[in-house]
C-alpha cells in the first residue's frame, strides 16, 4: 500500500504542510485497473515527420484524443514527442519549446514519451549529438515534472518506425497506469517484429508462463499481474516456502512447483511439469533472488556463493535447458529481474550487485540466441519497491530511500510486474536484450 | 482445469454398458499424487491448530499442486480419530473452507489408525465401479487440539438441567452434583475393552513374539536414518507443503544413533516379568498432521493433464479377537496379508516396497516373525507351513511413522501417496510393474492392508 507519509501529504492539511514547509510532494499515482482508460485528456503529439504523423494517426485509430497543436489551457493527458529524424542538435528546439509551453496544462499522471534514435546507431558526429541530447533532456525534464506525471523515451532502432508493433506497445505502456513507478527511462524497440494482441484487456491469453520466487513480495504480484492478463502460470518457489506458494496459486489458478531453482535439473523439471500440466511453455520470469549482505571485507564463502548461484548461475543454467528444448521454440519470452544495485552498486551488496550486474549481461548476450525462434530476453530493475524485504530496512534509511528519486515514493510490487507482463507479451516481440529500470528515476545509477 | 473436465465427472456419463440388474465393467483407480502437512509432535507447532485447519491446509497444497482449484472432485472422504462433537461434518467444512469447488460432497469416515488407509480403498472402489471418476482421500488427527469431555456425572447434571422448568427442579438437580464430577474426561489410546494402553497391548505381544529391545532399536534407528535420506533427497518436495513454520517432520532425529536410542528407559509393560524393551524411541509419539491423496480414473487424469503414479490393486481389512487374549490387539494385518495376496494369486515375496506402518518397532517386527513362524501360518493361517518372509532392504525405505510421527488417521494417506511415488519412479521390474504392500494396524484389534501398482 501506498506509505504513510504519501497518504499525509495527500490530504487536506498533509498537502498544505508539506507544500509550506518544502517537504516532498509523493503523488497518489495512477495504476492500471482492468477496464480503465488508457489515459485521460487529450494527447498532444509533437513533431513534423512522417513518424509523427504516422503516430498520430494510429493514436486516433485507438479512440484517442489527438492534438497536433496545443490549445491553450486545455489539460493534456499526454505529450509525445517525435524526434525520429533529428541530425543536428539545433533540431531539438522546435519540438521542445514548443511542448514546453504545455507543460503547465498536463493533468495528474500525465505522461511525456519521447521517440528518438539510439546514439549509439550514429557515425555521423553532429546526428549522434543530437541523438544522445535527447537522452539528457528527457531526463532533465522528467525530474521537472510533478503530481505523479512521468517522462520516458523510446529508442527506434534502425529500421524500426514510431508505428512498429512493439514502438506502438511501447506508447501504450508508458500512456497507461501500468508504467506508473517507471520514469526517465529510455527503453530500445530493438526490431518490428512483435504482434498486437487481439484482445488488449488479455494481452497474454494462451499463454503458459513460469514465475519463479513466487511465494511472496514482487513474485506473487508478478503471478497476479500475469493471471490478469491472462496467462496460464505455474509458480515456482523453494520447498520451505510451499504454504505461501500454494495460496497464491490457488489464488491465480495456477499449479505449484515446490523446486529449488538452484538444483542441476531444475530447468529441466520446471519445463516437463509445464508441458505435461499445461502442455507448453511460453514465458519464464526469473524473479528468485536471494540477499546475503555484508561488505566485502566480511564477507565469506556461503554468503557470497549462495547469492551468485540462486541470482545468475541458476538462471544461466534454467536458461540453458529452455533453448535446448523444444518445448520452448514459438516466441519464447524470458524475463529476468534484475536491481539498480546492479547498475550502480550498494554498499553491502557488492555479492548482490555482482549477481544482477550478471543478469543484464546474460540478457544482453542471450538476446541473439533467443531471436532465432522469434523469442525475447529482456531484464527488469527494480528501485526501492514496497516489500517485506525492504520493511526491515532501517527507518532511516528506507525514507531516504523512499524519497530519493523523482516521485518521491516507492514502488509496488505490482509496478515491477506490469513492467515484466509487458515484456513479455507478444507486443513486445521486437524488443530484445535491454534492461527497463522500475525506479521512479532513483537518483542513483544512470 | 476445463469446464469440459468438471462436466465430464458424474455417474451419468461413466458408463454407458450399465443396464438393469448388470454390473458395469470395473476400471482401473490410480493414484494421481498426495499432499501432506509436516507431521508435528503434539504441543508443538501445531498446538493451536485444529483438525478442520490441518486437513484444510492439506487440502489447498493438493489443489495448488495439481491445480484443482473451482474443480468439483467425485467425492472427498476423510476422517479423523480424535474428533470433537462440533467437527461431526469435518470433511465437509474442510472441503468448503478449500479452494476446491463448494459442489464437492464430502463424507467423514473413522476406523481408527486405518481410516486414511480406509478412505482411500473405499473411494477407490467407487472409482473402479464408476459411481465418480475423481476423489480426495485423507485424515488428520490432533493429539494437541483434542477434544476434552465431561465426566458422565456432570453431563447427565446437564442434560437434566436442560429439562429442568421451575427453579426448585433445577436446584435438586444442582444438588446431585459431586467434586469428581468436575474433573474432565481426557482421551487416550487407552482400549475399552482391556484398560489396557495400546503400548502395553503391544508390549504383551512383543514379549509373546520375543522380539528384542535391539531389533526395535534398529528399526526406529533405519526410520530416522531413511526419512532424513529423503527430505535430503527432495523426495518429499512434491508430497508435502510446510504449514506453520515447519518444513520437516518435527520428530524426525537425523542425528540420531544406536547408542542414543539404547539409553532410553522403557516405558512400556514394565510389569510383565520379561525384560522391558519398548521405549520412547522404538514407539511412536502423539502427533498433529494431516494428508490427502487425489485419485482419479485414468480418463480423469488424462484429461486434466495429469501424471498417474500408481494403481490401487485391492484391500482387505482384518481384525482379532484380542479381548479374550487370542492374539495381540495389533495383530490383525497378519491375517489380512495373506488374506489379500491369496486373492490377488501373490506370494510375499512379489513385492519391490513394503509400507509396514510403525506403530511401535514391536508391532511391524511381531507381524514378521508370525508370517515366518510355522507353527503360526499352520494354526493360524491354515497355511502347510510359514507365511513368508520379507527382504528388509525393501522395508519403509523412505522412513515411517517411528520417524514421521503418526497422527492417527493421516498416516494411511502419508504411505499411499509416498508409495505411489516410489512405485512409478521404479516403474517395471522384471517385466512387470513394480508391485508396493502397505498393512496398517488399528486400535479395536483391527487391520487394513493393501496393494498398489506402479504406472
Amino acid at each position: 500500500m501506498t506509505d504513510n507519509y504519501t497518504q499525509f501529504a495527500n490530504r487536506g492539511l498533509g498537502k498544505k504542510v508539506t507544500k509550506k514547509l518544502g517537504l516532498p510532494q509523493p503523488a497518489i499515482l495512477r495504476r492500471y485497473q482492468p477496464g480503465q482508460a488508457l489515459i485521460t485528456g487529450p494527447i498532444l503529439v509533437q513533431g513534423s515527420t512522417a513518424g509523427a504523423d504516422a503516430l498520430a494517426a494510429s493514436l486516433l485509430s485507438w479512440d484517442l484524443d489527438v492534438r497536433r497543436h496545443a490549445v491553450p489551457r486545455e489539460k493534456l493527458g499526454a505529450i509525445v514527442l517525435v524526434l525520429d529524424e533529428l541530425d543536428r542538435p539545433e533540431d531539438l528546439e522546435g519540438p521542445v519549446l514548443a511542448a514546453a509551453s504545455s507543460l503547465r496544462d498536463l493533468s495528474p499522471s500525465a505522461r511525456v514519451i519521447t521517440l528518438s534514435r539510439p546514439a549509439a546507431n550514429s557515425a555521423d558526429p553532429s546526428q549522434a549529438a543530437a541523438r544522445q541530447g535527447v537522452d539528457g533532456f528527457l531526463r532533465s525534464l522528467a525530474q521537472e515534472l510533478r503530481s505523479g506525471a512521468t517522462g520516458n523515451g523510446i529508442l527506434l532502432a534502425d529500421g524500426v518506425t514510431a508505428t512498429s508493433p512493439s514502438a506502438l506497445a511501447a506508447v501504450r505502456f508508458f500512456l497507461s497506469g501500468r508504467s506508473a513507478y517507471v520514469d526517465g527511462q529510455f527503453l530500445t524497440v530493438t526490431s518490428p517484429d512483435g504482434t498486437l494482441p487481439a484482445d488488449i484487456g488479455q494481452p497474454l491469453a494462451g499463454k503458459v508462463a513460469v514465475v519463479t520466487g513466487a511465494a511472496r513480495g514482487i513474485g506473487a504480484a508478478i503471478a497476479r499481474t500475469l493471471h490478469r492478463d491472462g496467462a496460464t502460470l505455474v509458480l515456482v518457489d523453494i520447498p520451505a516456502a510451499g504454504d505461501h506458494l500454494a495460496a497464491v496459486a490457488n489464488e491465480v489458478h495456477g499449479t505449484a512447483l515446490q523446486l529449488d531453482i538452484s538444483r542441476e535439473d531444475a530447468g529441466q523439471r520446471i519445463i516437463d511439469h509445464a508441458v505435461q500440466r499445461h502442455g507448453h511453455l511460453d514465458i519464464v520470469v526469473h524473479n528468485a533472488g536471494i540477499t546475503r549482505d555484508k561488505l566485502l571485507a566480511n564477507m565469506d564463502h556461503a554468503r557470497w556463493s549462495s547469492v551468485i548461484n540462486v541470482n545468475i548461475a541458476a538462471q544461466l543454467r534454467i536458461n540453458e535447458a529452455l533453448l535446448a528444448s523444444e518445448h520452448f521454440r514459438t516466441s519464447p519470452r524470458i524475463v529476468s529481474v534484475a536491481s539498480t544495485s546492479g547498475i550502480a552498486g550498494n554498499r553491502g551488496q557488492t555479492n548482490y550487485a555482482a549477481s544482477k550486474g550478471g543478469v543484464m549481461g546474460m540478457v544482453r548476450a542471450s538476446a541473439p540466441l533467443l531471436a532465432e525462434n522469434g523469442g525475447t530476453i529482456n531484464a527488469v530493475a527494480p528501485g526501492f519497491i514496497e516489500t517485506d524485504m525492504t520493511a526491515r530496512i532501517p527507518v532511516a534509511l528506507r525514507e531516504a530511500g523512499r524519497r530519493l528519486n523523482s516521485l518521491r515514493q516507492g514502488g509496488q510490487p505490482t509496478d515491477v510486474a506490469e513492467a515484466i507482463a509487458f515484456l513479455a507479451s507478444d507486443a513486445a516481440g521486437g524488443i530484445n536484450g535491454v534492461v527497463l529500470r522500475v525506479c521512479g528515476q532513483n537518483v542513483v545509477g544512470a | 482445469m476445463s469446464v469440459e473436465g468438471q462436466s465430464a465427472s458424474g455417474p451419468q456419463e461413466s458408463s454407458p454398458q450399465v443396464a438393469h440388474a448388470t454390473v458395469p465393467t470395473p476400471r482401473r483407480a490410480v493414484v494421481v499424487g498426495g499432499n501432506r502437512i509436516p507431521f508435528a509432535r503434539s504441543g508443538g507447532a501445531y498446538t493451536k491448530s485444529s483438525n478442520q485447519d490441518m486437513l484444510t491446509a492439506a487440502l489447498d497444497g493438493l489443489i495448488a499442486r495439481f491445480g484443482l482449484q473451482d474443480e468439483r472432485i467425485g467425492e472427498v472422504a476423510a476422517g479423523a480419530v480424535l474428533k470433537h462433537s462440533r467437527d461431526f461434518n469435518l470433511t465437509r467444512e474442510a472441503v468448503l473452507g478449500s479452494a476446491l469447488s463448494a459442489e464437492t460432497p464430502a463424507y467423514d469416515v473413522q476406523q481408527a489408525c486405518a481410516t486414511g488407509l480406509e478412505t482411500v480403498l473405499g473411494l477407490a472402489n467407487k472409482i473402479k465401479l464408476r459411481q465418480i471418476d475423481s476423489a480426495i482421500a485423507g485424515g488428520v488427527d490432533s493429539a494437541s487440539d483434542a477434544p476434552i469431555a465431561v465426566s458422565e456425572g456432570l453431563r447427565q447434571v446437564l442434560l437434566d438441567l436442560n429439562r429442568a422448568k421451575t427453579l426448585p427442579q433445577r436446584l435438586q438437580v444442582i444438588s446431585r452434583l459431586r467434586p469428581r464430577d468436575l474433573a474432565p474426561d481426557a482421551p487416550n489410546t487407552g482400549e475399552p475393552r482391556t484398560g489396557l494402553s495400546m503400548g502395553e497391548h503391544q508390549a504383551l505381544t512383543t514379549a509373546q513374539w520375543g522380539i528384542t529391545r535391539d531389533a526395535q532399536d534398529q528399526l526406529a534407528f533405519a526410520s530416522h536414518r531413511n526419512l532424513a535420506a529423503a527430505y535430503d533427497a527432495g523426495f518429499f518436495d512434491d508430497l508435502l507443503t510446510p504449514y506453520r513454520g515447519l518444513t520437516r517432520d518435527s520428530n524426525l532425529r537425523a542425528d540420531t544413533t544406536l547408542e542414543k536410542l539404547a539409553t532410553l528407559k522403557p516405558v512400556f509393560g514394565r510389569n510383565l516379568g520379561a525384560e522391558a524393551t519398548m521405549t520412547a524411541g522404538n514407539s511412536t509419539p502423539l502427533t498433529d498432521g494431516a494428508s490427502t491423496v487425489l485419485l482419479a480414473a485414468e480418463e480423469w487424469a488424462d484429461a486434466h493433464d495429469l501424471p498417474k503414479l500408481a494403481a490401487v490393486v485391492d484391500g482387505e481389512a482384518a481384525a482379532v479377537d484380542f479381548v479374550h487374549g487370542k492374539d495381540g490387539l495389533l495383530m490383525a494385518p497378519a491375517f489380512a496379508v495373506p488374506r489379500l495376496l491369496a486373492r490377488n494369486g501373490l506370494s510375499l515375496a512379489d513385492f519391490d516396497f513394503y509400507e509396514i506402518h510403525e506403530a511401535f518397532a514391536g508391532t511391524v517386527l511381531s507381524t514378521l516373525a508370525a508370517w515366518e513362524d510355522e507353527e503360526f501360518g499352520r494354526t493360524r493361517l491354515g497355511l502347510d507351513g510359514a507365511f513368508g518372509s520379507i527382504d528388509r532392504a525393501k522395508l519403509n525405505v523412505n522412513g515411517s511413522s517411528l520417524a514421521a510421527g503418526h497422527p492417527f488417521a493421516a498416516t494411511g494417506g502419508r504411505i499411499v501417496a509416498s508409495l505411489a511415488k516410489m512405485l512409478h519412479a521404479k516403474g517395471a521390474v522384471e517385466g512387470r510393474p513394480a508391485r508396493g504392500l502397505i498393512s496398517i494396524c488399528a486400535a479395536g484389534g483391527q487391520g487394513v492392508v493393501a496393494i498398489l501398482e506402479a504406472l
